[in-house]
């Protein structure tokens, strides 16, 4: 039987000071243009918590709004806040960047992460309120806090990464190594980051799916971030570090990397998985990337808008065996992009849509929802990248039209019917496919459609390793599991067919 | 006449429009020296 998807997180953490000193749009331009005019601007231009709480494409990731809902407003977005905004959504939460802090040094076990003890007693409180979630074990991790001017000579002194709220120095993460550049307190803060994310999204997934967290037997992390020293850069395993914060103590696991195609991989794999029985439940979380925040930046500060990539993002979702209710995964319709696919537009789209739908006999529009890559319109266009998953679906309809699915009239419709409006923050592997899961499992169970293909597609040519694209897609059902089961012949079945025929032989002999 | 007969180009394509190496094949065809081609990702 198909695994299927028991339930979904969804986060969101507001990092204004973060996208200042950890962006590398901002660091690189540290560098090379200190005096420019773009980092005197760039204060101006970011959002308060508020804003970015009442700012409807990050309602939408936490699953306070619908895609629906979103595809109705007129864009952009940003200037017109929603009305009923709330912390805690139906999928996650909108954390403060304050709060994060606290998390970072619970998710830390190297005695890293420094913070002042005056922002501590001022911020403890609102991070321990929501118990349901941010349990006693994790609070119990905070430390009482540090004198401001111990964290000053760790930023000062000792090469620590400062952690800023309201552009004041609150705390600090220290290196974790004299001379190893893989362990400096830049890269232990992007990675602290990645992992205490992932932890908030796995503990609202296990909120969400309603299971217990000692259920969970293996996780996967399907971040962009490489944990290592100087000898295995890269080595991992975030995976197993956020589990045992998260307090998932049955669960192993390891990181798999793919870029931006990460977590569709992480998908595929964790399906089968469960699918082949070596694990009844496992789950795949990634957290955020601080390299990404302010990304574009600078064109959104040329064109008068708020810095709209401010946000750092971590989902999680649990697959576990066939419950004989929630949707599945069909891993009998995965497409592939491979080494010999290419990578014109065209082969992409066809190695991972019209491929795997063809070996099933399927055409494009027996799909009722596409979910490529779901990236907030919002924050591209400005940009000059476009709509980016109106893009891929004007792409897909090309194909509709090319094979006589439809005319290239019905293009517009297509998009309509079959797409969606992106809403997820420009975090790389956090808006590729994996947005709409926690959708599609809602839409699915709600009979508002039938199926949602996921498609996820990774650029590995950044690494400079090779010039491939990447990509993979998985189809979303509804749940098959009682009709399989069904159709098949049990072993007790089988002895009761035998008894009779041996009982209707023994009465025709007798009979004779 | 090709306008990029002859001509050094440089590619950058942009991993959601058009990527790199359908570019560089393009700008060969049309009698280009291709000096560098890179596809960047922007989200």
């Amino acid at each position: 039987m198909n695994s299927i998807i028991k339930g979904c997180g969804y986060i969101l953490v507001h990092t204004p000071d973060m996208v200042v000193h950890n962006g590398t749009t901002q660091t690189t331009e540290r560098i090379v243009n200190p005096d420019g005019d773009y980092l005197k601007a760039l204060p101006s231009h970011l959002r308060t918590y508020e804003q970015a709480l009442h700012y409807a494409p990050n309602q939408t990731y936490i699953g306070n709004m619908t895609p629906d809902d979103l595809a109705e407003m007129a864009q952009p977005f940003y200037d017109k806040p929603v009305e009923n905004a709330a912390r805690v959504g139906e999928f996650g939460e909108i954390m403060p960047e304050g709060e994060f802090y606290l998390l970072m040094q619970a998710a830390d076990v190297f005695d890293l992460v420094h913070l002042d003890k005056d922002f501590v007693a001022a911020t403890k409180p609102a991070f321990a309120a929501n118990n349901e979630v941010i349990t006693e074990d994790i609070v119990a991790r905070i430390k009482e806090g540090d004198e401001l001017s111990h964290i000053e000579h760790l930023v000062n002194d000792e090469h620590a990464e400062g952690l800023y709220l309201d552009d004041k120095l609150v705390g600090c993460v220290a290196r974790a190594h004299d001379i190893d550049v893989n362990l400096t307190a830049h890269i232990m803060h992007e990675n602290l980051v990645s992992k205490a994310s992932s932890i908030l999204a796995l503990l609202y997934a296990v909120r969400n799916a309603g299971i217990d967290k000692s259920e969970i037997e293996y996780v996967i992390d399907c971040s962009e971030e490489a944990v290592g020293d100087m000898n295995q850069r890269g080595g991992g395993n975030l995976a197993k570090s956020a589990a045992e914060i998260a307090g998932l103590s049955g669960a192993s696991g390891s990181d798999l990397r793919a870029f931006c195609a990460a977590p569709t991989h992480a998908l595929i794999e964790a399906a089968s998985l469960v699918k082949a029985g070596t694990y009844k439940c496992v789950a795949v979380t990634a957290g955020g990337s601080t390299a990404k925040l302010g990304m574009n930046g600078k064109d959104h500060v040329k064109k008068g808008t708020p810095i709209l990539e401010d946000m750092v993002g971590g989902f999680s979702i649990i697959i576990s065996e066939n419950d004989g209710v929630n949707p599945e995964i069909n891993l009998d319709m995965v497409g592939r992009h491979t080494v010999g696919t290419g990578s014109s537009p065209q082969a992409v789209i066809s190695s991972l849509v019209t491929d795997p739908l063809d070996r099933h006999g399927m055409k494009i529009l027996d799909i009722d929802k596409y979910s490529p890559e779901m990236q907030n319109p919002d924050i591209t266009k400005p940009a000059g990248a476009g709509d980016v998953p109106l893009a891929n679906y004007k792409m897909i309809g090309a194909l509709a039209a090319k094979r006589g699915e439809m005319t290239p009239k019905d293009l517009g419709n297509f998009v309509a019917q079959h797409g969606l409006t992106g809403w997820a923050p420009t975090q790389g592997h956090i808006p590729s496919g994996v947005p709409y899961v926690g959708f599609a499992k809602k839409d699915i169970l709600a009979g508002k459609i039938k199926n949602a293909m996921i498609i996820g597609k990774g650029s590995l040519f950044l690494g400079r390793m090779t010039n491939l694209f990447d990509g993979v897609s998985f189809v979303i059902q509804g749940n098959t599991g009682k009709d399989e089961a069904n159709s098949g012949v049990s072993e007790e079945e089988v002895k009761s067919l035998i008894a009779q025929a041996l009982r209707d032989f023994a009465s025709s002999l007798m009979a004779e | 006449m090709s306008i990029l007969n002859g001509k050094k180009v440089i590619i950058i394509g942009d991993r959601d429009g058009i990527p790199g190496p359908a570019i560089e094949e393009c700008a060969k065809t049309a009698g280009a020296d291709v000096v560098y081609s890179s596809t960047e990702c922007f989200v």
